[in-house]
């Protein structure tokens, strides 16, 4: 028996509880053999709906599951999906077909591997590492979980400051949603009495689930509540509470899809009604693995930066803007070995200086490839890549122009918000800008919302945001009030939604790398579910979080339906984006922009604003902006503060 | 016969499976598993193989009675077929499979029936030489 603090014992891989599916006998038998040949406790079975039953009566007695995927009582994906509702066992699938989309298939539907048959040892002599893996989240889980309460209550809040001192904390929201899962397998004491296994008696089984998926799916799954779930599948016996539960399961599972799915290419449906989405979304950064590794804070920050700098840019800009703001600390500091990244990070360079020379030279619109660039470029997207923003940033900085900021700002404070202290709007201006800048193909700004200008105009956002609570040191309550102000025409509500909008930027993000496999509803859809999910972190995030999030949200809002007019954010991104012109101004805004941040990075030393633009002007050489990031983070362990600025920059 | 040149002979009848592209190294897999627990694992396995893949082609060759084709309802028994196939290292076999498959693809009825027979034919050469050779593990066991 393995128990998780057992299975990192010596001789741990020995006695993992395997339980293999295959309706093939002579493959069951030889995988049979393997296994125990592995020294692992096998139990074989030949039927999908019997590989349910098993688990069903005796949920802590496996470890890892391995199932066919064509059989013929049950789809091998339906298995995997009905045992991720159960439980958050890891499920490997193997199947002789290994043509790229049903690999991809399994995969997105959470397995945590494929194996193409024939299934060899070797790789099952690693399939142990699933299972520590899920551990290891699982622990860390449980140790969050004790203070936090659960995952959809807004108790999250409360850990954010307490998140910060975990080194490993950026995995803390997987693990967290796992946490209802981690009693089952992680404490042999508790295996009886999981909170999962006791409230619901009914059996969801395979019809069941598939009524409720489509009532689910009728309603979307950000508005599926359990009482209209309940009369949408109109059965008998049901109770709200049975569905309540599942609902919650079905959410913990999607959340726990998406970090792979997102990963491939952003499905949709991860970002949909996952509260932890922008945790999934750095896990999916790297893969299983890395979070995992992250999690249990054995990852060397080598061999993180490694797997990043293994990820292409793309990967990497996503991982990072979606990235909480406490978890990129701690990736910040897993990267902290600048020059891992530095080859990286020169590409990115190249990459990043040739689309400023484009700026200049052709102020018309971007093409959505270079939007895709410059996203990376942009450096408070990436904070994780610190190489990364730091060329960013400089040449960023070259490119300053007074002027169009100048006008940038005036339009704020004239049009909108008059109220707003001239530094604030200063701040917002420039996130406007870079928002409308980003804007990709100068699309209409007002009726298209266009997923990239959204993703962008988010992140630019969160970064002004930060920049602008630390550069000006102005109180947060100050900072909020001034959010408040520019949204003043919208809704409490809206305010709210904009907060969680910060985490909006995770979708956005995606949407931005992988433009093809989103449209602008699934984008419209992630947004949604993105603001449920944000709210436990804009909670974390604490005010400077919450600030972001308010300016994230005018323009969410505005993106997602023009129709609030007074939203004056607006006006700028829009504007922006659309004047070819206006770019090279916007650059110099961004960079402007930028050096705030930046600033800002430095802001608890130097509070002054004022040295900012002297520093910004002048080129930052990476390495500078680097040291100083990374300073910051060491640094930040202590003061709240610091954490905020770098959320601001997911 | 001594013991040696037995050995020897079924070391060459082991060869000839390979060199001839009967078997692959998923066969050596299989060896490699057979340990005092399972001293007959390689032959339990085959033979299992044998058994359950019977009623599988027996179906096959049912569906390709009719017309028209169920190319679906084909290709999946042939993967399922395709798996067992390569859980033994049966190499000719699979390969039949494969072009099955390709065949069920291209929606071509001539095709899938053709490879149909000549994976019928590989999978029952296969059977033969692998009985031969069981026979001879089995008697070089007994010498031991």
């Amino acid at each position: 028996m393995s128990t998780p603090n057992s299975s990192v014992s010596d001789q741990f891989p020995a006695g993992l509880r395997v339980l293999v599916v295959d309706d093939d006998p002579t493959c069951l038998r030889i995988l049979d053999k393997m296994l125990r040949n592995c020294l692992y406790e096998v139990t074989k079975c030949n039927r999908a709906e019997v590989a349910l039953t098993l688990l069903r009566e005796n949920r802590n007695g496996y470890d890892v599951v391995i199932s066919d995927v064509h059989m013929p009582d049950m789809d091998g994906f339906k298995l995997l999906e009905q045992v991720g509702l159960l439980m958050d066992l890891p499920v490997i699938m193997m199947s002789a077909d290994d043509s790229q989309n049903i690999v991809m298939k399994g995969v997105t539907h959470g397995a945590c591997d494929y194996l193409i048959k024939p299934v060899r040892m070797e790789a099952l002599k690693n399939i142990w590492q699933h299972v520590v893996r899920k551990k290891k989240k699982e622990w860390k889980d449980t140790k969050d979980v004790e203070q936090s309460g659960s995952v959809e209550d807004g108790d999250r809040q409360l850990k954010a400051s307490e998140d910060v001192d975990y080194s490993s904390s950026a995995n803390e929201g997987n693990w967290k949603s796992s946490k209802k899962r981690k009693d089952e397998d992680d404490d042999p004491d508790e295996r009886d009495d999981t909170s999962t296994l006791k409230k619901p008696r009914v059996v969801w089984s395979v019809e069941l689930h598939q009524q409720f998926v489509a009532a689910v799916n009728q309603l979307g799954i950000d508005k599926a509540v359990p009482k209209k779930i309940l009369e949408l599948m109109n059965v008998p016996g049901l109770t709200r509470e049975n569905v309540a539960s599942h609902l919650q399961k079905y959410r913990l599972y999607l959340r726990r899809l998406s970090g792979v799915s997102q990963h491939q290419g952003g499905l949709n449906n991860s970002f949909m009604g996952l509260s932890d989405t922008a945790f999934e979304s750095m896990a999916s950064l790297n893969g299983l693995d890395l979070q995992a590794l992250a999690a249990s804070g054995q990852l060397p920050s080598q061999s993180l930066a490694t797997l990043q700098a293994a990820a292409l840019g793309r990967s990497m800009n996503k991982s990072a803007i979606s990235m909480p703001v406490l978890e990129q600390r701690n990736i910040f500091s897993f990267e902290a070995p600048p020059k891992i990244r530095l080859g990286e990070g020169t590409q990115q360079l190249s990459n990043n200086s040739k689309q400023i020379s484009l700026l200049h030279g052709i102020p018309t619109n971007m093409e959505p490839k270079q939007l895709a660039n410059m996203r990376c470029g942009q450096p408070f997207a990436n904070m994780n890549v610190g190489s990364q923003v730091t060329q960013s940033s400089s040449h960023l900085m070259q490119m300053n122009q007074p002027q169009g900021r100048g006008q940038l700002l005036s339009d704020t404070n004239g049009s909108q918000v008059p109220k707003m202290h001239p530094s604030m709007i200063q701040n917002l201006s420039p996130n406007a800008i870079s928002g409308g800048f980003l804007n990709p193909k100068g699309l209409d700004r007002s009726a298209v919302h266009n997923p990239f200008s959204h993703a962008s105009s988010l992140v630019d956002f969160t970064m002004n945001q930060n920049t602008e609570l630390p550069g000006n040191g102005f109180p947060l309550i100050s900072n909020s009030r001034m959010s408040t102000l520019a949204l003043k025409g919208m809704q409490q509500q809206e305010i709210n939604s904009e907060l969680k909008g910060s985490r909006g930027f995770v979708p956005g993000n995606d949407l931005f790398n992988e433009p093809h496999h989103q449209n602008p509803d699934d984008w419209g859809k992630n947004g949604i579910s993105m603001f449920d999910v944000s709210q436990h972190y804009a909670l974390h995030k604490t005010m400077g979080g919450s600030h972001a999030g308010l300016a994230q949200q005018c323009f969410s809002s505005n993106h997602k339906s023009g129709q609030h007019p007074d939203a004056p954010n607006n006006k700028l991104v829009f504007p922006a984006g659309e004047g070819g012109q206006n770019n090279t101004s916007n650059m110099g805004h961004l960079n402007q922009f930028l050096a705030e941040n930046t600033m800002r990075i430095k802001a608890e030393r130097l509070p002054d604003s004022g040295c900012q633009d002297n520093l910004f002007s002048e080129q930052f050489g990476q390495e500078d902006l680097m040291s100083a990031l990374l300073k910051q983070q060491h640094d930040d362990t202590g003061p709240v503060d610091n954490d905020f600025g770098f959320d601001g920059y997911p | 016969m001594d013991r040696n040149q037995m050995n020897r002979q079924l070391a060459n009848m082991r060869k000839a499976l390979f060199d001839q592209g009967y078997l692959d190294e998923q066969f050596v897999q299989l060896e490699e598993l057979q340990d005092d627990a399972n001293p007959n694992f390689v032959e339990e396995v085959v033979t299992l193989f044998y058994r359950d893949s019977a009623r599988l082609i027996q179906t096959m060759d049912q569906t390709l009675e009719r017309n028209p084709l169920d190319f679906a309802k084909l290709d999946n028994n042939m993967h399922q077929f395709t798996g067992s196939c390569s859980s033994i290292g049966a190499k000719k076999v699979k390969h039949e499979c494969s072009q099955f498959r390709e065949y069920c693809r291209q929606r071509n009825g001539e095709g899938c029936r053709r490879t149909f027979q000549q994976m019928k034919k590989e999978y029952a050469i296969l059977k033969k030489k692998l009985e031969v050779y069981f026979q001879y593990v089995r008697q070089v066991a007994l010498l031991k």
